[in-house]
């Protein structure tokens, strides 16, 4: 396999995390003649799922396309995605029924749409969110069950978790996310040759012993401890399938040209620049970590629902002038809190063109995903949460159709998550709570 | 007989030979915990590195109470494995094994259960809080012996054991267990070792120390002179700063360090060394008055006695020290700044509002983290209408803005309780530098709190001291803290334990005492319906048969 070599010494110097495709035509023998199937086993090319987050929302009327339906029309806040909208979905007009629960600013939106159910208080789920669910489904094959990553460097913004106040973590910066997927354990699946790390069976057998206490653990725990120990077991589980997968030679994987190093971050701060920077990084580091398998679930947060995002040089931030600053009447919109929507929808693009930059085959990475993208808030100088913008970007795979807006026509936006959960293999039917509760897939889309 | 004070003098080690408990609560250890555990059990030189899943601090709740409901995720436990493995190899790496490594395999390539068991047995004790039981012995012996095989090592076969205690949840959460309660038939109380437990994160924010389990060992935790000599003398030792710091760090809600950032350009005066002096000075002030000087609790709100360091001389205008270190200092009588309501780190917002200064979150602050009064959100259709026009003329102050809310009965209900309070701090900007103009308007800053009104931070603080509701608050938040309960239900404890406070002259320390010594404390308050069926591991006597593999 010197091909190999001359391959990876061609990448290098090209690459800074970026995701770049180099064709390497040998390669395309491990695909089969669809480029949809891995030709070594037949099992079809993976279907990821991911979320990327925002918050304060947009400004409805220049954000929503004028018209529902298939190829609509750009307004001018989604003008970033333009060149990609026919793989893009837009949905408008999902409500979030509180039910007698308070609408607390900025905290009610984004666990809503995540988790089914809106949230009696602040600062913790009220059940697992959907990502998670389909990571349970997705996500047991690969390394890493799911990668988390946060833009702003804060680790606790994160929507995803079990519920029971767990969240699951956000990486903060590029550096980590890079050794966490390409540092030690990381088998380039295209490596010529495959030497499993004696020390890797040695830990399974270490946590397969830690497993086995289980049962002396669980002697005489009350129920609520039980399901916490049920799931520190799960995550046990998960650490004992790393090792496994590091422990087998992975399939070729044309896609996966593994990033030299990460790109030199910035350090955390609220400097928007600062943090689209950063976010770049990760979206690229994310976009690999994809193509090389290692993960088949993420979720990225670009800022928080409060966002603390500023402008160098001001002192206001994003979230102050989402309800200081004054409509302007001539324009109609507020103008420096629309700088952050707009800045916002670039990054989104970005993370959408990154995906779509990697070829599988006859398709692309973002073909073989959904992304699901959402804010907290519809308008922020209300803390309005009907009809808070929300995206899909990707088929899976062909599992839901693009290039729609589509009208929820005041229905629970829980709809989105029973719609995607059952895109993506989930036995579910029915889901959410109280007026969040759903049996109704959103027919626009399915296939 | 053993004095738990020092951390000297430790029984041989043994494997548990009682039954266990049934389990009552399983509280994660936080990350402070976890480090001082590692820095007392193995040595302050082995390095901790990794990060630590945060644990959620419910709205109005402490951390402290969060962590019996806290789960460890994946992306977690990874971490946590990572950090294990890293601990381990230091410890058996050749610099320290000396240290806990006291017998010599017979064969450094093959397994040795005996000197395994030598070396992971007392290692064990201390990890888990108690003695292994001989099961558990002789897993992580075989666990060790195991390792040998791929890795050609004994010593791997110990870093792989030992990083496996590391990770088990016997390690990462406190589990408590609980026995019948001699003094109240039919009622459960927690067991010797969970009592250790409790004392030692309460009093030291650390693992219990070899004295300490000894003290378990011998029952003398649940009998109830025992216990309180031994916690007097606990409360003595300056190991209590640690835990006074631990509590203060979790009740005033020091997370927000973590990801406060602030525009260099807006504010020339913060840098990094600033923002990590900011909580250093609260808790060296907090300390000093609570502990070094026995002080009143009352006094935290009224002190000029404060301490600063080179990078928070700029931010007080006060002559800087030659030193890099911190040096006392006492602000003049008629300085703007008193208590820890005029320091930086108490002024400085969290990130939604890092911008500049805010009255109504200050004063919100006050009402909730001070006096555990929870202020309602404002309403999700809030309007800014009125409020937005910040850059008019005509109203260049926070509390002409603010003024717009006593006119709208929407939102004076809850602008009442808070805008009074925080408007006597406005004399101070978004990171707590002072200034006597905003937008060229004198600033005024009188204030009221339930009906006493002030125009100085020292007024305020006189005022929150004098408040049944501050003393109160800490008090109800310390039993909280040392339980992981909330106790919001139980009115006749909180106002016994104000009481006692009052008693005691509202020095914390003693507070500390009362609370570690009281029975209710370690009672448990109604037993799980299901975890009635107390079934115990399955142990056997260290000398039987099994002891040794």
């Amino acid at each position: 396999m010197k091909m190999e070599l001359s391959r990876r010494t061609a990448l290098k110097g090209v690459l800074n995390g970026m995701a770049v495709t180099v064709a390497v035509p040998f390669l395309d023998c491990f695909l089969d003649s669809n480029g949809e199937a891995l030709a070594a086993t037949g099992a079809p090319l993976p279907t990821r799922f991911g979320t990327w987050f925002w918050g304060l929302g947009v400004n409805p009327p220049r954000w929503y396309p004028k018209n529902f339906g298939p190829d609509y029309d750009i307004s001018v806040e989604l003008e970033p995605i333009r060149a990609l909208k026919q793989k893009i979905n837009i949905f408008g007009n999902f409500n979030i029924p509180l039910d007698g629960n308070p609408n607390l600013p900025h905290g009610t939106g984004g666990p809503s749409i995540r988790s089914g159910a809106a949230p009696a208080a602040g600062g913790r789920s009220p059940g697992a969110s959907f990502d998670v669910l389909i990571s349970d489904v997705v996500g047991t094959r690969t390394r890493f069950r799911a990668l988390d990553a946060s833009a702003t460097g804060d680790s606790r913004n994160s929507l995803s978790g079990r519920g029971n106040g767990n969240l699951n973590p956000a990486e903060g910066t590029a550096a980590g996310l890079y050794t966490r997927v390409f540092g030690p354990g990381f088998r380039d699946p295209n490596s010529a040759t495959f030497t499993p790390d004696p020390m890797l069976l040695a830990r399974q057998s270490v946590l397969s012993g830690v497993g086995d206490q289980r049962k002396a653990l669980e002697a005489g725990l009350g129920a609520s401890d039980k399901r916490r120990l049920d799931q520190y077991f799960t995550s046990l589980r998960q650490l004992e399938k790393q090792i496994e997968v590091e422990l087998t030679k992975p399939e070729p994987l044309k896609a996966c040209v593994v990033p030299g190093k990460a790109g030199e971050s910035r350090p955390a701060s609220s400097d928007i620049d600062n943090v689209i920077h950063n976010h770049n990084l990760m979206a690229d580091l994310l976009v690999m970590a994809l193509a090389c398998d290692n993960t088949r679930v993420f979720n990225l947060s670009f800022n928080q629902g409060a966002s603390g995002l500023t402008r160098q040089g001001s002192t206001i931030t994003h979230h102050q002038l989402t309800h200081e600053e004054v409509l302007d009447n001539r324009l109609g919109y507020q103008p420096n809190v629309t700088f952050f929507v707009n800045k916002i929808m670039e990054s989104w693009a970005y993370f959408v063109k990154a995906l779509d930059s990697v070829k599988e085959g006859d398709r692309t990475l973002l073909d073989n995903t959904i992304v699901f993208a959402h804010s907290e808030t519809e308008f922020a100088k209300f803390h309005t949460i009907d009809n808070i913008p929300m995206m899909t970007a990707g088929s899976g795979g062909g599992r839901i159709k693009t290039g729609i807006y589509v009208d929820g026509g005041g229905t629970p936006v829980s709809r989105l998550g029973l719609t995607l959960q059952q895109a993506m293999g989930v036995p579910v039917d029915r889901w959410g709570s109280k007026g969040l509760e759903t049996n109704k897939p959103i027919k626009e889309i399915v296939v | 007989m053993v004095d738990p004070v020092s951390a000297s003098g430790s029984l041989p080690a043994v494997t548990l030979t009682d039954q266990l408990g049934p389990v009552v609560a399983m509280r994660r250890l936080t990350e402070s915990q976890y480090r001082n555990s590692i820095a007392d059990v193995f040595g302050p030189e082995i390095k901790v590195a990794g990060r630590f899943e945060p644990i959620v601090r419910p709205t109005n709740e402490l951390i402290s109470v969060a962590t019996a409901e806290s789960t460890i995720s994946p992306a977690g436990l990874e971490q946590f494995d990572a950090m294990a493995r890293n601990i381990a190899n230091q410890v058996i790496d050749s610099a320290n094994r000396d240290l806990f490594v006291k017998c010599t395999p017979a064969d450094a390539k093959q397994p040795d259960p005996n000197c395994a068991s030598e070396v992971l047995t007392p290692i064990g004790r201390h990890l888990f809080r108690r003695p292994l039981t001989v099961a558990e012995r002789d897993a992580y012996v075989k666990i060790a012996g195991n390792a040998v095989g791929p890795t050609g090592s004994f010593y791997d076969g110990l870093k792989l054991s030992l990083a496996g205690m590391l990770v088990s949840p016997n390690f990462l959460y406190v589990v408590e267990r609980a026995q019948p309660d001699s003094a109240h038939p039919g009622a459960i109380t927690l067991d010797n070792y969970s009592r250790a437990s409790r004392l030692s994160f309460l009093l030291w924010d650390t693992t219990p120390n070899a004295a300490l389990l000894d003290a378990a060992s011998q029952g003398r935790l649940t009998n109830q002179a025992e216990l309180t000599a031994i916690v007097r003398r606990m409360v003595t030792s300056p190991l209590i700063e640690n835990g006074v710091r631990a509590f203060f760090t979790d009740m005033l809600l020091f997370e927000k360090f973590e990801d406060m950032t602030k525009d260099p350009m807006v504010f020339p005066r913060y840098n990094p060394d600033v923002a990590n002096a900011l909580p250093e000075q609260l808790l060296r002030t907090i300390v000093d008055l609570l502990v070094t000087q026995d002080g009143d609790y009352r006094e935290m709100f009224t002190t000029r006695k404060t301490f600063v360091n080179r990078a928070l001389g700029p931010l007080y205008e006060v002559p800087v020290s030659q030193s890099q270190g911190w040096v006392p200092y006492e602000f003049g009588p008629n300085d703007d700044r008193a208590g820890i309501l005029g320091q930086a780190a108490f002024l400085s917002p969290g990130e939604a509002q890092q911008g500049r200064s805010s009255p109504t979150i200050r004063g919100r602050a006050i009402r909730e983290v001070l006096l555990c009064q929870a202020v309602p959100n404002p309403p999700g259709n809030v309007s800014f209408d009125e409020f937005e026009k910040k850059d008019n003329k005509a109203k260049p102050t926070a509390r002409m803005r603010l003024a717009t809310h006593s006119e709208n009965s929407v939102c004076s209900g809850c602008h009442s309780i808070t805008d009074p309070i925080g408007l006597a701090l406005e004399k101070f900007d978004g990171i707590g530098a002072f200034r006597a103009m905003e937008n060229g308007a004198i600033i005024d800053t009188t204030g009221v709190l339930d009906g006493v009104t002030f125009n100085t931070v020292a007024g305020l603080g006189k005022a929150i001291g004098a408040n049944k509701a501050a003393t109160q608050c800490v008090a109800a938040r310390a039993f909280e803290y040392a339980t992981g309960r909330t106790n919001r239900d139980n009115d006749a404890l909180v106002t016994a334990l104000e009481e006692a406070f009052t008693a005691d002259k509202y020095r914390f320390p003693a507070l500390l005492m009362r609370i570690a010594t009281m029975p209710e404390t370690y009672r448990v308050p109604s037993p799980k319906p299901d975890a009635g069926s107390a079934k115990v591991a399955s142990l056997t006597s260290s000398d039987q048969q099994g002891a040794k593999p």
